[in-house]
């Protein structure tokens, strides 16, 4: 067994053993504490920045399951947890998560007090971190912790937001059939100047055939246009289920990179936007704020957890960030509109000033009843709404996922009675079936 | 919303006695919701049967009925009581099927009577089998094939559909029992048959069964505005097949991935809006095949349950005390988190931890019966222990669980095995076939398949044990090879200070460090000390740390940092009872808790050591600070090396905490009540003799023998018949009357191995004693005395087998006297400060000493419940120094009404055990009856025992010789009563030479039909009377009693109870039952005003 070093800012050490990667990593080290989907946790590309300390200490039973990732690649900057399972125990698992760690170079550590680390983090504020299996010098990784910049006003958004626009056509997973997809047939006639990738299909069909396709910019047919809302979901580092949901709740889903601009967006006329959620200080991406403040009324919005934010800043408010945040997948938060309350996934280290909003029009909809924070808002005249915390779940309790058919209603309500709008003439493009996703 | 204000007075039900299946952890959650809803305002009615629980307490409810859990009494109370509404959840299935049958008979509606927590159409919903599947249909969700069959012609129907293996579940049996797999046609037959007549609705239920598959439970709860949370998942670590009280179970759920586990949150959720169950709890079971993950529901309970007790000290969140505020209206965010005291109810708790509990057996009191587990419950109790890993959570479990195993120790090298090869075959055939069959020894075996080196797979395929948890234990298996192998190294370089700690951390108890590394227990403790490997302390918070926690409810570890912070408060330690078993059950817990609250009262800060997550000393709440850990000495040491406690109580335990006395002042622990050295004097045999000798009492002859030749001579000396047993042993363990030097010889042979290591005491056996039990409390200077008991059977049942009076009925006030002179000489000459327990036995007017505990005995709460008395709490604070006379406790309290305490018994749980009393305790729990005179109280207590007494109808009696010359009293009695007498040869001509008409009956064994059983089986008979003799004759018997105890049919075994029972019947023919409270009969409130 490798050791391993936890150095925090503070002078704090931990010492351990390798798990994973060799080598060093350096990031604001939070804790989670949901006791089932570390592999969700893993590649979610909110945690990007951070090192993730699992706060249940066996991390690793079962394994790692090729379909339960929520982006691309694992994004935390490190891993910790109490005892890692190298015999993982699950009918899906493809690999332990030491070797995942590995393949993907992600740097642990394990074999330390968890639980001393989060009452640490819980009393002192979420604070830098540096894991090293090559430097054992307490000095010198204590330097490197403090001389780390931190996540308060960096865009690490640009460093998870996808490259290229993509149309998503996988829908929820489900027991003995694996991800369903929209169910409908590639074939299609409309595209945009932006390049598509459809990514993320259901291996089922991405076996289908390799040969290239023809797809409408919202990948469906043009006799069922209408049919389908359009939702276009600026990915600020997007987590697939939620994009899996707006499938399943019937939406065509195309993916835009977070620079994507206002008019890019509005030139497609979608019936709706989604914005992600995504790591770090929402202060730290202006462009965003700033797209998000030119489509604002002009089309639905749902914003969720980094969107919420965004939202937030948007509408001429104040973002704050908290002690050491909410990571894990047993909050409550009550919608004080229906008095119910709803154990919530979350993962953020910033919190929206509701009442720094001007013009008193941001309603506070849900409330944070650990801490009383704001986990949701609403317009009172505009057509847009948002929460904190993370309604597509994964991992965590699938309590919110009605809010996704709370945004189709939005879209429906606004689009009235006005018939499907024309897909606008653009110039078609012949994408690329992309095979297996990428683990 | 808020609490309801249209409802004042409610009434609950508890779960009766202590049975297999239905444990104190009833009491636990009544205990908790009595609490609540008292703090809320209610007026609280409460009826329960069984003495030894905290919730029967005058204190707890505002009326107290100990009293026969039947629809009669219940109605009784009713009309008594008023009550606005009736809380059904909490006192497990007894509790809730008394509400169903109240609800559906209506006489709810004719009192007004709200069901709160679970109406009548949710309780069928979920129990009812066919509406259940309709239910889960209806959601989408899956549940095993099946169906019930009245015939063997519709079970054949039933089995096409469902396939083999199928389970046959005879309905309605006493506590469920009779379950059974079939893997075959043959076997099918067979068990539909035994299936069809076991079950009084000649009904049986077929369902598929899911065996091997993986079994996870979650505990669920929902509050009027429909919010649901999981407080719990668990996932056991024996798959379906055996009952989930037979398994270990570890908590939270290991190998399901988020999306498994939300499925099955979802299924949850969706399950108990569907069923209805609009506030509380739930408990939901799901079996998953671990090919694919496909997923069945296989039950559900509306209720909270055994399971809802391990879920609550599992995580920390109390869920039966939230079920009661929640089924008075409030909702799960308005109910505030205890624990964090900031964050609400409504929240889902995580863990830092994990949680693995282990079931108690107890079949070495059942010898003859199938060890085999399988779905019906046989464990008796059971461990919870919490690590930050499996491994040490499981080796917590081990050793909690005071089997004498300390580890994962080898059963075929402990038990002297026949194999030395390793290697060799036979022996890895020999644990295959112990693994293939489950077995209570299972996880020992697995242990030992590594050790021979049969691999994850093999062990897979015989257990269907998830390979995560062989894994693990290989893992444990492996080091300790490591540790074991080559001892010709110094300690110190076979347990570098690296491979301590992480054979510590793994949950190694320094026994078993011992043990492989050639040394002793002290030694390993003393060189993890010098190397700095000291235990820690963490806290179960709900929160896995997230927000600050007030409560300390502590366990240990080997990590950096200790949450323990001792305060610097005067503080005393109460070690408690671990698991239930046979001999040492809820009563022992019951102390514990009286010690924990006095403690508090007096300001002493009340720190509870105990690892049974059933009882009430282990809510957070009981005591101010609570160590869920192992009742070992080196696990009571850390603890009191972190606290340094004032002192440390041992007497309220029972056996376990008193073991630890003399090593723990060894170490110079200061143990506060009597003395160890007193407690020695009391149980060492020469030393009591000497003791009796001094003060001139009378013991009945004896000796104590180390070799078979020596046990012989002793035994002709003090003359046959002779009492004979093991030394240091609980319950009786393996005692036994024997009445010739054959039977001596055989007993010899069978049961024990003298050694010098192990002496047998041989004490001349009084027949036809009456024996009496006496509870005492002494200060130092006082005696006083609680309670006199005469029991109701002679001398040789034991005692906790018997039932006994209270006051003593027929001993004369001169004998009396004496006893009391005894016990107070007894007292004083040991010293005693605390309580202290003596059993007599009368023979001819002479009072002989049978022994003497200075300690809480078994009868303490029944004691204190049928006088008024707390005695267990006035004894903790005579030990905290107070006098009985500053107590207010000088005179023995005086009774206007008769208290009767019966044993009940787990018979109908083993098949193939004779249904029969002797010196070995068999009984799991208890019962008071209470009532003006001896009659009605001990009638009410065979009611709440049996269920029933039959008051007419037909009694079969068939007496050993011995007792034919007692035979014509209690024939007559029967006749004058109006029973139709039913009698075999012997007895039938016995009682007509007495001139009382009498039919006689074939015996099973004169080949003749109809012969008894089958007039039992056809329900003619209504009472047995059968007192069986020696060994070989109770062969002829035992078809009787064991027909008896399948049947429900009250059987009397000794002529004293049969007696017992003729006064009951004639008693209540006189008159109807009554009910009155504890607060009524002690009138004045508990106890010490009154005795003062």
């Amino acid at each position: 067994m490798k050791p391993a070093i936890l150095a925090l800012a503070d002078g704090t050490l931990f010492e351990g053993t390798a798990f994973g990667a060799e080598g060093e990593c350096v990031g604001e080290v939070v804790f989670n504490t949901a006791m089932t989907g570390y592999q969700e946790v893993l590649t979610d590309p909110s945690y990007k920045g951070q090192i993730v300390c699992m706060t249940y200490p066996l991390i690793g039973n079962y394994g790692i399951n090729p379909e339960d990732i929520e982006s691309r690649r694992p994004f935390v900057e490190g891993f910790i947890v109490k005892e890692g399972s190298p015999y993982p125990s699950n009918w899906r698992k493809s690999q332990t998560l030491e070797a995942y760690l590995k393949e993907w170079g992600i740097v642990g550590i394990q074999g330390i007090d968890t639980r001393a680390l989060t009452k640490h983090i819980r009393d002192q504020g979420a604070m830098e971190g540096v894991i090293s299996t090559v430097d054992l010098s307490p000095m010198r990784l204590v330097a490197k912790a403090r001389s780390s910049p931190g996540l308060i006003g960096r865009d690490l958004v640009k460093d998870v937001t996808c490259a290229e626009a993509f149309q998503w056509r996988q829908g929820d997973w489900q027991l003995g059939h694996g991800y369903l997809d929209d169910r409908f047939p590639t074939t299609a006639r409309l595209s945009s100047t932006l390049r598509l990738r459809p990514e993320g299909s259901s291996p089922k069909s991405d076996a289908r055939e390799g040969g290239e396709v023809q797809l409408d910019l919202f990948g469906h047919r043009s006799s069922v246009i209408g049919t389908r809302h359009r939702v276009m979901a600026i990915d600020c580092g997007i987590k697939y289920n939620i994009l899996r949901e707006l499938v399943s709740t019937g939406c065509n889903v195309v993916v835009v990179p977070a620079s994507t601009s206002a008019d890019e967006i509005l030139a497609f006329n979608p019936d709706g936007i989604i914005i992600s959620n995504g790591p770090g200080d929402p202060e730290g991406v202006p462009y965003l704020v700033e797209t998000t403040a030119q489509l604002i009324g002009r089309i639905p919005i749902f914003g969720i957890c980094l969107g919420h934010q965004i939202l937030g800043l948007a509408l001429g408010g104040r973002t704050y960030k908290l002690k050491f945040g909410h990571h894990g997948a047993n909050h409550p938060v009550k919608e004080l509109h229906t008095g119910r309350v709803e154990i919530t996934t979350q993962n953020h280290g910033f919190a929206v000033d509701i009442d720094s909003i001007p013009g008193g029009e941001a309603e506070l909809t849900h409330v944070n009843l650990n801490d009383g924070t704001v986990e949701g808002m609403r317009h009172t005249r505009l057509p847009l709404f948002s929460v904190q915390y993370h309604p597509e779940a994964s991992p965590g309790p699938h309590d919110s996922r009605h809010l996704f058919h709370r945004f189709v209603a939005l879209m429906k309500q606004e689009r009235g009675t006005q018939e499907p709008l024309e897909i606008p003439g653009v110039e078609r493009s012949r994408v690329r079936q992309r095979g297996d996703i990428a683990v | 919303m808020p609490k309801r204000t249209d409802i004042q007075k409610i009434l609950i039900i508890g779960s009766g006695p202590i049975i297999i299946g239905q444990g104190c952890e009833f009491d636990y959650s009544g205990t908790q919701a009595c609490k609540v809803l008292r703090q809320e305002g209610f007026q609280i009615v409460l009826v329960n049967s069984n003495p030894a629980t905290i919730m029967t307490d005058p204190e707890m409810a505002h009326r107290t009925y100990v009293e026969p859990l039947t629809p009669e009494i219940l109605e009784r109370v009713i009309e008594r009581e008023r009550p606005d509404a009736l809380l059904p959840t909490l006192g497990g299935q007894t509790g809730l099927n008394l509400a169903v049958v109240l609800a559906e008979s209506r006489i709810l509606d004719k009192y007004q009577v709200e069901l709160i927590g679970a109406t009548l159409e949710t309780i069928k919903k979920a129990e009812d089998r066919d509406l259940f599947r309709q239910a889960m249909a209806r959601i989408g969700l899956e549940v095993p094939e099946s169906g019930y069959a009245k015939s063997t012609a519709e079970a054949e129907t039933i089995i096409e559909r469902v396939g083999f293996p199928a389970i046959i579940r005879p309905s309605f049996t006493l506590g469920g029992t009779g379950g059974s797999i079939a893997y075959n046609r043959k076997e099918f037959h067979e068990h539909v048959q035994w299936g069809l007549n076991t079950s009084p609705t000649h009904q049986v239920l077929i369902e598929a069964s899911v065996i091997g598959w993986k079994e996870f439970e979650l505990e669920v709860m929902r509050d009027r505005k429909d919010n649901v949370v999981i407080v719990c998942s668990i996932e056991n670590f024996d798959p379906m097949g055996i009952h989930t009280g037979d398994s270990i179970t570890v908590a939270p759920v290991q190998t399901l991935t988020d999306k498994e586990y939300q499925i099955m949150r979802d299924a949850a959720i969706a399950i108990i809006r569907e069923i209805g169950v609009e506030t509380g709890g739930s408990n939901i079971q799901f079996a998953v095949d671990p090919a694919d993950g496909r997923l069945v529901v296989i039950e559900m309970n509306p209720r909270v349950s055994r399971s809802s007790a391990l879920a609550s000290k599992a995580t920390g969140f109390p869920i039966a005390k939230i079920a009661a505020l929640l089924s008075v209206g409030y909702t799960l965010d308005e109910i505030k988190n205890d624990i964090t005291q900031s964050t609400p109810a409504s929240f889902e708790p995580t863990l830092d931890y994990c949680v693995v509990k282990m079931p108690r057996f107890a079949f070495e009191k059942f010898p003859g019966t199938n060890e085999t587990l399988t779905t019906q419950m046989k464990s008796v109790g059971e461990v919870m222990a919490i690590g930050r890993t499996f491994k040490e959570a499981l080796q917590k479990a081990i050793r909690s669980l005071e089997i004498d195993i300390h580890g994962l120790e080898s059963r075929f090298l402990t038990h002297g095995s026949r194999f030395t090869d390793k290697d060799g075959e036979a022996w890895r055939e020999a644990v295959r076939e112990r693994l293939r069959v489950p077995n209570w020894e299972r996880l020992f075996y697995i242990a030992e398949a590594f050790l021979l080196k049969i691999d994850v797979q093999e062990i897979y395929a015989l257990t269907q044990i998830d390979p995560w948890f062989l894994e693990n234990i290989r893992e444990i298996v492996e080091l300790e090879e490591d540790l074991r192998n080559d001892r010709s190294k110094t300690l110190l370089r076979l347990l570098s200070p690296q491979k301590l700690r992480r054979a510590k951390a793994m949950g190694f108890s320094d026994r078993r460090l011992a043990q492989l590394t050639g040394s002793d227990e002290l030694t390993i403790r003393d060189l993890r000390r010098k190397l700095g490997i000291q235990t820690t302390f963490k806290m179960v918070d709900t929160c896995a740390a997230e927000f600050e926690a007030f409560t300390p409810y502590l366990y240990s570890t080997y990590e950096r940092e200790c949450e323990a912070n001792p305060t610097t408060r005067k503080k005393v330690v109460i070690l408690g009872s671990g698991p239930n078993r046979i001999g040492q059950g809820i009563e022992f817990d019951y102390c514990c808790v009286h010690a924990a609250f006095a403690l508090k009262e007096l300001g002493y800060e009340a720190i509870m050591v105990n690892c049974n997550p059933e009882t009430v000393s282990t809510d957070y709440d009981t005591s101010d600070r609570l160590y869920f850990e192992p009742l070992t000495l080196e696990d009571v040491l850390n603890i009191i090396d972190r606290e340094q406690p004032d002192g440390v109580i041992v007497q309220f335990g029972g056996q376990t905490p008193l073991k630890l006395a003399v090593p723990l002042q060894r170490v110079g622990v200061p143990i506060w009540g009597t003395s160890s050295e007193s407690i020695d004097r009391a149980e060492d045999r020469k030393r009591f003799r000497q003791l009796l000798m001094q003060l001139g009492l009378n013991q009945a002859p004896s000796g104590t023998v180390i070799s078979v030749n020596e046990a012989a001579r002793i035994a002709k000396q003090v003359g046959y018949p002779v009492l004979v047993r093991p030394s240091y042993v609980l319950g009786g363990r393996a005692m036994e009357i024997v009445y010739d030097e054959a039977s001596l010889l055989e007993y010899m042979e069978r049961a024990v191995q003298a050694s010098p290591e192990h002496p047998i005491l041989i004490d001349k056996f009084l027949e036809d004693a009456v024996e009496m039990d006496v509870d005492a409390i002494a200060d130092g200077g006082r005696v006083v005395i609680g309670g006199i008991m005469e029991h109701i059977e002679e001398a040789g049942i034991h005692s906790g087998d018997s039932a006994c009076s209270l006051p003593p009925r027929s001993v004369p006030p001169k004998i009396l006297d004496e006893i009391r002179e005894q016990t107070t000489a007894l007292a004083l000459e040991l010293q005693v400060v605390g309580l202290i327990n003596i059993q007599f036995a009368i023979k001819n007017s002479t009072v002989y000493v049978l022994e003497v505990n200075p300690r809480a005995s078994r009868t303490i709460p029944f004691v204190s419940k049928a006088t008024g008395v707390p005695l267990a709490k006035l004894a903790t604070k005579v030990i905290t120094g107070m006098t009985l006379e500053q107590l207010g406790f000088t005179q023995e309290p005086r009774m206007n009404h008769v208290a009767v305490k019966e044993a009940v018994l787990p018979f109908v749980k083993f098949p193939g055990v004779d249904a029969i009393l002797g010196p070995e305790m068999k009984s799991t729990g208890e019962v008071m009856g209470i009532d003006r005179d001896f009659g009605r109280a001990f009638a009410k207590s065979q009611i709440s025992a049996n269920g029933t007494l039959p008051l007419h109808g037909t009694v079969f009696l068939s007496v050993r010789d011995p007792d034919k010359p007692h035979l014509s009293p209690l024939g007559q009695a029967f006749a004058e009563l109006g029973f139709h007498i039913l009698a075999t040869d012997g007895t039938a001509r016995c009682l007509q030479e007495a001139g009382i008409t009498a039919e006689r009956v074939y015996k099973v064994t004169d080949g003749v039909r109809p012969h008894i059983v089958d007039r039992m089986q056809s329900g003619e008979i209504v009472v047995v009377v059968n007192t069986p003799e020696g060994r070989t004759s109770r062969l002829d018997s035992y078809s009787i009693r064991r027909t008896a105890v399948t049947q429900g049919i009250p059987c009397f075994t000794t002529m004293a109870a049969a007696h017992a029972a003729v006064q009951g019947i004639r008693a209540l023919r006189a008159e109807g039952l009554q009910v009155k409270t504890l607060q009524e009969y002690n009138d004045g409130g508990p106890g010490v005003d009154r005795a003062s």
